[in-house]
């Protein structure tokens, strides 16, 4: 090949990748533009909001005074005084984790029985997979937060709606975790079952089972840290937690008290996130 | 074959308990448990007519969601879905384009010091506890209602969890090709530039796609404080029991998430092949 082809034919291709280059910039801008456009993104508004937003969250900051810090809750600029209504916020946040915890768990046992026949390896026949499938599919792709709207139509206002919504939810998310997992599990124990004579229940209980209980159990406390984060919010529509008081106070624009809650919520999701982990490490061993 | 069993039970007497050990091993996990469900029912005050009546609620609702219909106001409905496409797209982009330098900032092996490091991450995580419809309720006092503040409860959520992937991801590439840049005479910016940047681009790529796949999820949901979206016509229409209208809406939400995860993974073949 001369130089002269291959300066052609290099060029040829730089052109291409040029052409590539500016239409995929072109279109992204014009994303950018018509995004924009639609949600209301201008750069007036923009101008206008952000820095409203920096003083919403300049008065967020909390008034911590160095002199005071540890005074009695009556003190302005203490620890105690931006606290001061720590025992409650602390209780609902218990009870935002007990939320998230029982749906979990009614959850992960109703995803228990579901996985195994929308799993293709064990399902008794091509229907009952799609049926299963396409059931966890439809639970898992609406956000708990409008289960909750409508349960409180039917449950009522108060926790129960919430711990219903939330358990609809991790069916389905769990649900399709489950069915892979049971999807990857060697074979040949399930054989050895059938060739006892063990019916499909007995099969499953002895053969798939243990095989990825492990596994279960490390995905239901991942689902558990994530329904803890959704849990805050849930009381947001009156389905119970803490969401209800952060909702309020938001909407009162208590401004000491937002820092409050938040920084609470901050520290018990922590917490939370990494007791799940050390479990989870616990369950699966330190590979995983 | 009488004896093999005898023997392999005097050497392994763990693996034959008789049965009350066997019940009492049962109990220890299942009583507990019970007695926590129990004071849980309780506490919550979760009675058998309580969900007889909340499933014939729910039995209510499904009846009268069928046939699912767009009622009158279809075009706000349309409206509200761009909105929510909208702000999950800018959104995600800003914040993908915040995320890169806290991201760098937060890695192990380009902010070497440690404490500066350890401490950024620690701030991402705990950043990353506050939900996105906490972010967009402060923002609705803050800018008002609309999808402005939506857009703004997006960005401030994901800006977090991305800075922490990305951080992840630059410490997983390979060191030599930072080194290779300084031994040509690079500074640490150009280093980093073109020592790094270039591993994490794809892993960086498919997270930001995730991302706006999680964000369309979300940005449905957002209207339900006011920030804006298809969620502020789905709470409308739950206020007022136009469960029609709300199965409507939800199957549109379903579509629209089937197409933009479509969407996404041709772009995730085209780009991460």
């Amino acid at each position: 090949m001369s130089a002269a082809t291959f300066e052609s034919e290099f060029q040829t291709l730089r052109r291409r990748h040029r052409a590539f280059q500016t239409g995929a910039t072109l279109v992204l801008l014009a994303l950018i533009l018509l995004t924009g456009w639609i949600s209301e993104a201008s750069p007036k508004a923009l101008a206008e909001g952000l820095p409203r937003v920096g003083e919403y969250l300049a008065k967020l900051v909390p008034d911590l005074r160095a002199s005071v810090l540890f005074d009695g809750p009556k003190t302005e600029g203490s620890f105690a005084f931006w606290m001061y209504r720590a025992d409650s916020w602390l209780w609902l946040l218990f009870e935002t984790s007990q939320i998230a915890a029982l749906a979990t768990f009614t959850g992960a046992c109703i995803a228990f029985l579901l996985c195994f026949p929308a799993a293709a390896n064990l399902a008794p026949n091509r229907a009952v997979y799609t049926l299963t499938r396409r059931g966890l599919e439809l639970f898992r792709t609406v956000p708990d937060i409008v289960y909750a709207l409508m349960l409180v139509w039917a449950f009522g206002v108060g926790p129960l709606a919430g711990i219903v919504a939330i358990t609809l939810h991790t069916v389905g998310a769990l649900g399709k975790l489950f069915a892979e997992a049971v999807e990857n599990v060697s074979m040949g124990p399930w054989q050895a079952m059938q060739s006892t004579g063990a019916n499909w229940a007995q099969c499953v209980r002895y053969a798939i089972v243990p095989q990825v209980l492990p596994n279960f159990l490390s995905y239901t406390l991942l689902r558990f840290e994530m329904n803890v984060r959704g849990a805050t919010v849930i009381g947001f529509v009156g389905a119970g937690g803490i969401g209800q008081e952060l909702y309020q106070v938001i909407s009162f624009s208590y401004y000491q008290e937002i820092s409050a809650i938040v920084a609470l919520i901050i520290l018990g999701v922590m917490a939370i996130d990494l007791s799940s982990e050390w479990l989870r490490h616990r369950v699966i061993g330190k590979a995983a | 074959m009488m004896s093999d069993i005898a023997a392999t039970r005097r050497m392994l007497p763990a693996a034959f308990p008789s049965a009350t050990q066997r019940t009492l091993r049962t109990a220890a996990w299942a009583l507990p448990l019970l007695l926590w469900l129990l004071a849980l029912c309780m506490w919550f005050e979760i009675t058998p007519a309580r969900i007889v009546n909340g499933i014939s609620g729910v039995a209510v609702i499904l009846r009268q969601m069928f046939p699912p219909n767009p009622g009158e106001q279809w075009h706000d409905i349309l409206i509200g879905l761009s909105q929510s496409v909208a702000m999950a797209f800018l959104g995600t982009l800003i914040a993908a384009i915040i995320a890169v330098p806290l991201g760098l900032l937060g890695a192990r092996n380009i902010v070497v010091n440690t404490l500066a490091h350890f401490s950024l991450r620690r701030v991402y995580d705990g950043f990353r506890g506050i939900d996105q419809l906490i972010w967009a309720l402060a923002f609705v006092r803050a800018v008002g209602l609309g999808p402005l503040a939506g857009l703004l409860a997006i960005i401030a959520a994901d800006v977090f969890i991305l800075a922490k992937m990305f951080a992840e991801a630059a410490e997983n590439t390979d060191r030599a090709q930072q080194d290779a840049m300084t031994a040509t005479g690079a500074n640490r910016l150009l280093a980093i530039r073109y020592g790094v940047l270039p591993q994490v681009a794809p892993v960086f790529l498919a997270q930001v796609l995730y991302s706006f796949e999680s964000n369309t999820r979300s940005a449905a949901i957002l209207g339900v404080v006011g920030a804006g979206g298809i969620g502020l016509q789905i709470a409308e229409r739950i206020k007022v029991r136009y469960w029609d209208e709300v199965a409507f809406i939800i199957l549109l939400i379903l579509l629209t998430v089937m197409v933009i995860d479509r969407i996404s993974a041709v772009l995730r073949k085209r780009f991460l092949a």
